[in-house]
Parts: C-alpha cells; structure tokens; sequence
C-alpha cells in the first residue's frame, strides 16, 4: 500500500514525535535528578552538553517538540474546528513552524 | 499504441500468488480492459468484479500498483508509465478468489454504524421541504454521492490496524443521516459511531480522501461525527 501524501506523512511524524519525546523525558528527569543531587555534577554533564553535536541532537529534540505540539494543535484544529479543504497547507505550515523552531535553536547554540 | 504491458495479477485465495501475463497496449485503455483481456484472451479461470464501466456501480476496485484504484476509470497510460501493471485484490476484505474480495464486511459495518435511513414522516404526508442552501443539507449532500466501492476501507491504515473499525464509507453515510433533517434515528446512530470501533478511531491520515475516485471526502465527514459525538457527550446524550 503506498502512503506517499502529505497527511499521512503528517501522522507519522506526529506518533514517532511523540515516541522521541518519550523516550527523552526519562534522560530529562536524570538530568534534573543531577541538580538536586549536587553542583559538580550538574556542571560537568553541562560541559559534557555544550560539545556541538549534543548542540545538533538538541536542536533535534526541539524539532521534535515543535512538530508534536504542532501536529496536536492542527488535529485539534481538525477534529473540532468546521472542516477547511486546505488541510496540506496546515502540515505544510506546522512543518515549517517545527523546522524553524529547530533552526531558530541551532543558530542560537552557535 | 504499440507494444505490450507487462502483467501480474494476483491469482488464487489468501494465500495465492502473482502471474504475470503479456497484454497488448491499446491506445485510452484502462486497467479494466487490461483484466478483461487477460480473462478473454489469456486465461478463462480469472476471476473478478466489474457491471457498468462507468464509474457508477463501484464494483471494479482493486489495487493496481500498491494503490485502490476504481480499474474502469484510471488510464494504463496513467498508472503504468514503466509498462508494468501489478493488479491485486482489494486490500482489508477477504479474497474469495483471484481478484474478488468478500464485500460482507464492509457493508455490515455500513449497517452497524446506523447506516438504514428511518423516517419520520408516512409516506401519507407531503414531500418535506429542505432548502439545497440549507447548511445541513449541504453537509449531507457532500457525502451522498459514494458508490460504495471499498476504496477508502482498503486505503485506510486503521482497518488493517483495527479489523472492527467501521471504516470511512460506513461513517460517511452515518455522517450524511446525522444530517439529513427527515431521519429519526440520530441518538441511537450517534450511539453507534461513538463506541471504539467508530469515528473515535480515525487517525486523520486522511488516506480515504486522497483515493476516493468520486473525490468526496470521509475524513471530513468522521471529523464532523467526533464533534457531533463530542457535543452529545457534554450535554450527556450518548
């Protein structure tokens, strides 16, 4: 079965966003863990954190939570708004939005 | 046209296989004429669906290359540029055999989703007057036009996932009585699509819009169903 259309695409982005992010929130805790646990810590995994390719993962995960939050907000638009026909236009917007929001990320980590 | 096509159909039940077959090119010949041919020509034992040839019964869809696809409406010059065709039993519904599949389902689910219109007037009273501007009745008229070839259902990831699911074309003909102003059956149809094999299921892929060949679109009316569930919910009528 071929799925090559921009919807489809859309959901999978969406689900495996979501499964990125819940993957990431235990490593979250660890970190926020790290802080409580003492100063030292914390500050050598920040040291460890500002090498550029965490930078870029970074940047990923940002793209991940803008493409989640977005691809929410247009399913929500979707499902409870009236029906509007120009729903390639919303992937197209809320995937603009997610790679600008890891761009925007990347070029301010440098 | 000159040259043949090369063609491999899908023959035997579930667990068949593909032969292929040399079919002639013929200059607007669809997908259609290609199985008929093979049938007529090459092998009398296939087996397949077809009745008007128009694009009106919805009783030729199968997939052709990885795509639902209604045959006696696409083009082979559309959709076997390479000079291949793969033709296989509609996908989601029980091959009988070759390339005809066991509807039984998909018009069942049809049924379950309070599919049956149920007046409210006798047939002593007057015709009942809708104006075609009428905001529901255009709802109901974006939908009415499905010719219930299975298309959607087969294209639809959700059926594959969840073989109860009642699948776009049975909800969007619940989605068009919800609508439909003369039906008296709307709490208990609302009822029926609410449960979790229903509207609640759709994943918004909106596969059943992208091939739907009478270009009507499911997603929208499943969409309309959740907010029509929705509403019910809150005001405590489900």
């Amino acid at each position: 079965m071929r799925r090559d259309h921009p919807t489809w695409w859309a959901f999978a982005v969406h689900r495996l966003s979501g499964v990125g992010l819940a993957l990431f929130l235990p490593v979250h805790f660890y970190v926020l863990a790290l802080a409580i646990e003492g100063e030292a810590r914390l500050e050598s995994f920040l040291v460890w954190s500002s090498q550029p390719w965490v930078k870029v993962a970074e940047a990923g995960l940002i793209f991940l939570l803008a493409a989640h939050l977005t691809g929410g907000v247009r399913l929500l638009a979707l499902e409870f708004l009236p029906w509007r026909d120009w729903q390639k236009t919303l992937v197209a917007v809320s995937g603009g939005l997610s790679f600008g929001a890891g761009l925007l990320f990347l070029v301010n980590a440098y | 046209m000159q040259g043949t096509l090369s063609v491999s159909v899908w023959r035997g039940g579930e667990a068949g296989s593909f032969q292929s077959y040399e079919v002639p090119r013929r200059g607007n010949q669809t997908v259609l004429d290609v199985v008929t041919y093979v049938q007529r020509k090459l092998d009398g034992s296939l087996s397949y669906r077809f009745a008007c040839r128009v694009g009106m019964c919805g009783s030729c869809a199968m997939m052709v290359n990885g795509r639902p696809r209604w045959t006696c409406r696409t083009r082979v010059s559309r959709v076997a540029s390479s000079g291949k065709l793969t033709i296989a039993p509609l996908r989601n519904l029980p091959v009988i055999k070759d390339l005809t599949v066991d509807m039984t389902d998909f018009f069942d689910k049809w049924a379950k989703a309070g599919g049956v219109f149920k007046p409210t007037a006798t047939r002593a009273e007057d015709f009942a007057a809708i104006r075609p501007t009428d905001s529901k009745r255009r709802h109901a008229d974006a939908g009415i036009e499905c010719i219930g070839c299975g298309i959607c259902y087969a294209a639809c990831d959700v059926v594959a996932w969840k073989p109860g699911y009642l699948g776009p074309a049975a909800l969007n003909r619940a989605w068009t009585l919800v609508n439909d102003t003369r039906d008296g059956n709307g709490a208990a149809r609302l009822r029926a699509v609410a449960g979790d094999d229903g509207c609640l299921a759709c994943h918004s892929q909106q596969g059943c819009q992208e091939h739907c060949p009478k270009h009507l679109n499911p997603t929208a009316a499943i969409a309309g169903l959740k907010r029509a569930v929705a509403v019910a919910a809150l005001k405590g009528r489900l």
